[in-house]
């Protein structure tokens, strides 16, 4: 059940990325171009993910388990730390740079490739820096 | 439809999508009761990092995501996309997305749709964060030049 959960709710991600434009890093990179040819696209999309997820933690919240399995498991935590705000500042380093998040870089590599696979090999060589060296301290 | 002054813009094309991938992370929330954030399902699919969601799941996530990615171009046809000039340029902005996204702990899914509509103040503060960071750094490249 909770493979069927992560392969549908996979899919219908990867759909809606690419209907959106937000595989194109061009189109992200444009919305990041505030000061330029700022192409609003992206504001749409997190509207219409906001959209449905509102809601959705309406409901959430009256539901004592999920319906694929026993708990929730969701964050807790709530302070704001250096490493949030230092994590999310170097994110948007690398967002602006490339035009690519986590997100469209994935659902990008079977359509492109060799650019997306350079990106995704890249961050996942990041996140081991990050669990090799930062974590640890 | 278009937006008048802003002609390249999708509004619905976005919007639908929006509504998607909204419908995406409601079902992995109502549905495994966990947080449709890539960077953190993609570290734990790979092993790099532990989370409470079990590594099979994961990997039918990212697998999902692929798919769905091939699916669409099968569909309607080739997907526009225009990379950096550079490959190295790529590696870069990867690498820091990488070290980035497990620092703050998500990226633009987890802090971005699901944190935002949860009004979670540490995603609030994240998104916030990556919008100003992103928006100074293609700016700095702009003005060094760099743009493409």
């Amino acid at each position: 059940m909770k493979n069927l959960i992560g392969l549908v709710s996979g899919l219908i991600f990867g759909i809606g990325l690419t209907l959106s434009g937000m595989t194109d890093p061009s189109r992200v990179r444009g919305f990041l171009d505030l000061f330029g040819d700022w192409d609003p696209t992206l504001a749409f999309v997190m509207g219409g993910a906001i959209l449905v997820m509102g809601p959705a933690w309406l409901i959430q919240r009256r539901m004592a388990q999920p319906l694929g399995d026993s708990a929730f498991h969701l964050p807790g935590t709530q302070n704001l730390d250096g490493k949030l705000i230092g994590g999310a500042a170097l994110f948007g380093i690398g967002w602006g740079l490339g035009g690519l998040c986590p997100g469209p870089a994935v659902a990008a590599l079977g359509t492109a490739p060799l650019a997306a696979g350079v990106f995704v090999i890249a961050m996942l060589a990041g996140m081991m820096v990050h669990s090799w060296a930062i974590d640890r301290m | 439809m278009i937006i008048p002054g802003f002609p390249d813009a999708q509004p619905i094309q976005g919007l639908v999508g929006g509504l998607m991938i909204g419908l995406s992370a409601a079902i992995m929330l109502l549905g495994a009761g966990r947080i449709a954030g890539v960077s953190g399902v993609l570290a734990r699919a790979t092993g790099i990092a532990k989370s409470s969601m079990p590594r099979s799941m994961s990997i039918y996530f990212v697998v999902g995501l692929v798919l769905g990615g091939l699916a669409f171009a099968l569909a309607f046809g080739p997907v526009a996309a225009s990379y950096p000039p550079s490959l190295s340029l790529l590696a870069a902005a990867g690498l820091i997305v990488g070290i980035g996204t497990r620092l703050g702990s998500g990226c633009t899914s987890g802090h971005g749709v699901c944190g935002l509509s949860r009004l979670s103040r540490r995603s609030v503060v994240a998104t916030a964060t990556f919008m100003v960071s992103g928006i100074v750094t293609v700016a700095v490249v702009n003005a060094l030049g760099g743009g493409w």
